[in-house]
């Protein structure tokens, strides 16, 4: 035998992982973005609801004196990104904005995996509940996420949690597809078999042999949720029925450029590259796992 | 003589790196004479596939042939340009695969699959390329041609397609025909039906034929010649009859002992309690129709069977036959329709799933994919001491008979923290073995447990399980589409066909004398009756 040292299965997809290029850069990527957002106060920002009308509709790079809220002094300020129609700097407001999409994208992510990971592994593993779970998941996909998401938020409040809620709600059906396929197939394996007549309990069954194998694709796919999410919180910023319009989002800031966009696209077009190229990071990585965790990649010789 | 079809000469194909040796095959020569067929013979990884993959220029990209010549009629197909390439395929090579529902397109209808090679490398209209079509498709004695030209490979059996694999390889009668293990995948009548076809062909059209196989008894049907391959370097040639009756190499010896005798060995009479007793047992899939027709398959119908302690139970049949089913109804992996099983007297057919816990030790499984059977996230012990555990045994106790029941299925004790992506397929049925043996079961189920091993690996398998079963006075139900398998391990046999149990009765009588039509049909067609192989079984 080649090898004689103990390598676990989940040793082995660590080590392809941090050899992949994707993984690297999208991850990369997505990590500097991730800091932005967490350490936005250090970052030569201020105060991203700060309104100052004189300096309105000003173009990157415009210098300025503006008066401290705080202490009263004036003081030199560069809009690096220029301002939007109240004087605000929207460099800040896009550092800051960073917080609200993460949040949104990774808690979508993290509730939306969980929910549809125990709807989807009742669904694909008992019978009887699998085709009245399905009919109902097979309904909320019938209707569009965003038309779902307006009726959510519309439902309740305004507000963070809300837009989670509305934009979780549609993913669901997605999650549960996917584990309730998995588990079809791996309830099938000899190995799921062999523990069935070992006497293993069912629930301890699932959670040991049936629940490790749904661990990969299920991170993939949450990548893919965690990037859809993002674009999903844009749109109803953007359609202003997401988040109040004060706290700053990058949606927030294209809904609000888009009136004077023509004259000053700097408002739209700063948090539409950021936001590109979170999406793209998020994609570019969630391909890169994958590629490094989906077994049928790693058969090869 | 001739000049060769095919002259391979000092072929030696590069593995990538950190493989477990530096060459695919190395330094392989030999020769396809026309109208002859030349059997490689050899276990996994001995490089065979490799060799017809290299004369097709079919070989995957990691794989780089570095020294030697593979001359088609005194072409080099090693340095064929890609276009050279596929115009030699189909006119002057050809070949078929084991897997002849893949190896089709699913969404062709057969005879245009056909016609295609006619229509890349000839002028034919559309007219006569059916027509040709239907031509060979009669020639390989499918039934009703002119009507199956138009099916979908679906639509046909595996012993069809496999036909319809075997008239596009000729359509253009080609030198050479290679078959990769062209009747590994089928039931053991059907294959007996492909070989013979194979050879009426290459009778027929003079074709050389190189034949992959891993099975001696196809060889011995088949061969001419023989090539017996291990670790990519060919051990013994020669003609059949030097190869099989007076082998040289100690390795082919070894595999010819290896080979299980189609004579049932003299066995004496188990006179034990039963253990297990199984009365008209039944499984129906499909549904009453409600609106449409009823769609029902009985998988087992009214099966009766019985193993004593110490005994050993053989189900045989071909697929589809419902042995499986039978073995999954008995582990309760599946729930009979009605029926009764009695282990010692317990009723377990109708046990709901809470009641019927305590009871599954008693019944454990070996499967036949050992690389499917351990959940590969799991290290082996973990996956041992799972069963004693769910039975109250402390982690400690159970991980100690692990060690022991590792040492008594012969491997080591101190490779229980080891994953099972370690271990080759036959460790791992071993494995599977301890595993079945840590609650001690009564009733020990072989489903197809050896067929997907090395014939070599096999004899040692079989041989363990024999052992074990004597050891702790088991009852073991083995089931098998393998005849010479059941003639040597078998105490008592049971033959199925579509569900129903035809024939009954000790292994030797049934051997000796078959009474029904079906298991004569079965024993007629196994191949390679004629010589006669494990004569020299270590034992």
């Amino acid at each position: 035998m080649a090898v004689t040292t103990a390598q676990s299965p989940f040793r082995q997809t660590l080590g392809r992982m941090f050899s992949n290029t994707s993984v690297l850069l999208g991850g990369g990527l997505a990590l500097l973005i991730a800091l932005m957002g967490i350490f936005a106060p250090y970052l030569d920002t201020r105060d991203p609801s700060g309104i100052s009308p004189r300096n309105r509709n000003q173009p990157p790079g415009y210098e300025a004196t503006v008066r401290d809220y705080n202490t009263g002094q004036k003081v030199e300020v560069v809009y690096r990104m220029g301002s939007d129609t109240l004087g605000r700097d929207v460099y800040s407001r896009v550092v800051y904005g960073a917080r609200t999409s993460l949040i949104v994208g990774l808690s979508v992510a993290a509730i939306a995996i969980f929910v549809g990971m125990l709807i989807g592994l009742i669904a694909g593993y008992f019978r009887f509940a699998d085709s009245f779970i399905m009919r109902i998941m097979d309904g909320m996909m019938a209707i569009p996420a965003i038309l779902l998401a307006i009726a959510v938020v519309s439902l309740f409040s305004a507000g963070l949690l809300s837009v989670i809620v509305a934009i979780v709600v549609s993913e669901i059906p997605r999650v549960v597809r996917l584990v309730r396929s998995v588990v079809l197939s791996i309830r099938e394996e000899p190995y799921v078999e062999a523990a069935i007549t070992a006497g293993t309990p069912t629930p301890l069954l699932l959670v040991r042999h049936v629940l490790p194998n749904t661990i990969a694709p299920l991170i993939v796919q949450g990548t893919f949720i965690v990037a859809s999410a993002i674009i999903v919180e844009a749109i109803l910023s953007f359609l202003g029925i997401g988040i109040p319009p004060e706290i700053p989002t990058w949606g927030n800031i294209m809904a609000e450029g888009r009136q004077v966009f023509q004259l000053h696209p700097h408002n739209i077009l700063y948090p539409g590259i950021v936001l590109a190229l979170t999406v793209l990071s998020v994609n570019v990585l969630g391909d890169g796992l994958r590629d490094t965790m989906d077994p049928r990649f790693s058969k090869q010789v | 003589m001739s000049d060769p079809v095919l002259r391979v000469n000092n072929l030696r194909v590069r593995l990538p790196k950190g493989a477990d040796r530096p060459h695919a095959v190395e330094e392989i020569s030999f020769t396809v004479n026309p109208g002859e067929i030349v059997c490689v013979v050899g276990e996994s990884g001995s490089g065979k596939s490799v060799t017809a993959q290299a004369v097709m220029g079919l070989l995957p990209k990691e794989l780089t042939p570095d020294a030697g010549e593979t001359l088609l009629q005194g072409e080099d197909t090693l340095q064929a340009v890609p276009n050279r390439l596929r115009d030699l395929r189909g006119t002057k090579m050809a070949m078929i695969f084991q897997e002849p529902m893949t190896a089709l397109s699913p969404v062709a209808r057969v005879g245009d699959q056909i016609a295609e090679v006619l229509e890349i490398h000839t002028d034919l209209g559309v007219a006569d390329r059916r027509a040709r079509a239907i031509e060979i498709m009669r020639a390989v004695h499918l039934p009703d041609p002119d009507r199956m030209v138009d099916s979908f490979p679906h639509q046909l059996s595996g012993g069809q397609r496999q036909r319809i694999m075997i008239a596009m390889a000729l359509v253009l009668d080609p030198a050479l025909l290679i078959a990769d293990e062209p009747t590994t995948a089928l039931d053991v009548t059907t294959q007996a039906q492909i070989l013979k076809l194979v050879k009426e062909m290459q009778e027929r059209q003079g074709t050389g034929v190189l034949f992959i196989t891993h099975d001696f008894g196809v060889v011995a049907e088949i061969a001419d010649r023989i090539v017996v391959m291990q670790h990519g370097r060919i051990v013994e040639q020669g003609s059949r009859d030097d190869v099989l009756r007076n082998p040289k190499e100690p390795y082919t010896q070894m595999l010819m002992a290896s080979v299980p005798s189609m004579t049932p060995p003299e066995r004496t009479v188990i006179k034990g309690e039963t253990s297990i007793n199984v009365t008209t047992l039944n499984k129906v899939y499909g549904r009453k129709g409600w609106l449409s027709k009823d769609r029902i398959v009985h998988a087992a119908k009214d099966v009766d069977l019985y193993v004593k302690k110490g005994e050993t139970l053989g189900i045989v049949g071909e697929s589809g036959s419902g042995k499986s089913t039978v073995a999954r109804c008995i582990a309760r992996l599946i729930n009979p329709t009605s029926g009764s099983i009695s282990l010692h007297g317990t009723e377990i057919a109708t046990l709901p799933e809470s009641k019927l816990r305590p009871h599954r030790s008693k019944v454990q499984i070996v499967f036949q994919d050992p690389y499917r059977s351990l959940n590969p996230r799991r290290t082996i012990g973990q996956s041992i001491i799972e069963a004693p555990m769910n039975y109250g045994i402390t982690q400690d106790k159970a991980l100690a008979d692990a060690r022991d029941l590792m040492e008594l299925v012969g491997l080591s004790g101190d490779a229980l923290d080891r994953y099972p992506h370690q271990f080759s397929g036959g460790q791992r049925q071993r494995i599977c073995i301890a595993r079945a043996l840590a609650v001690k079961p009564e009733v020990l189920i072989a489903d197809e447990a050896v067929s997907a091993l090395d014939v070599s690996v096999q004899a040692q398998v079989l041989e363990l399980l024999d052992d074990i079963r004597d050891r702790y006075n088991l009852a073991m139900l083995f089931i098998t589409h393998d005849l010479r398998v059941a003639a040597q391990i078998c105490d008592r046999l049971i033959v199925m066909q579509h569900g129903v149990v035809v024939e009954q009765g000790p292994t030797r009588s049934v051997y000796s004398d078959p009474q029904h039509d079906y298991t004569r049909l079965l024993l007629d067609a196994a191949p390679g009756t004629d010589v006669e192989f494990g004569s020299g079984r270590a034992h």
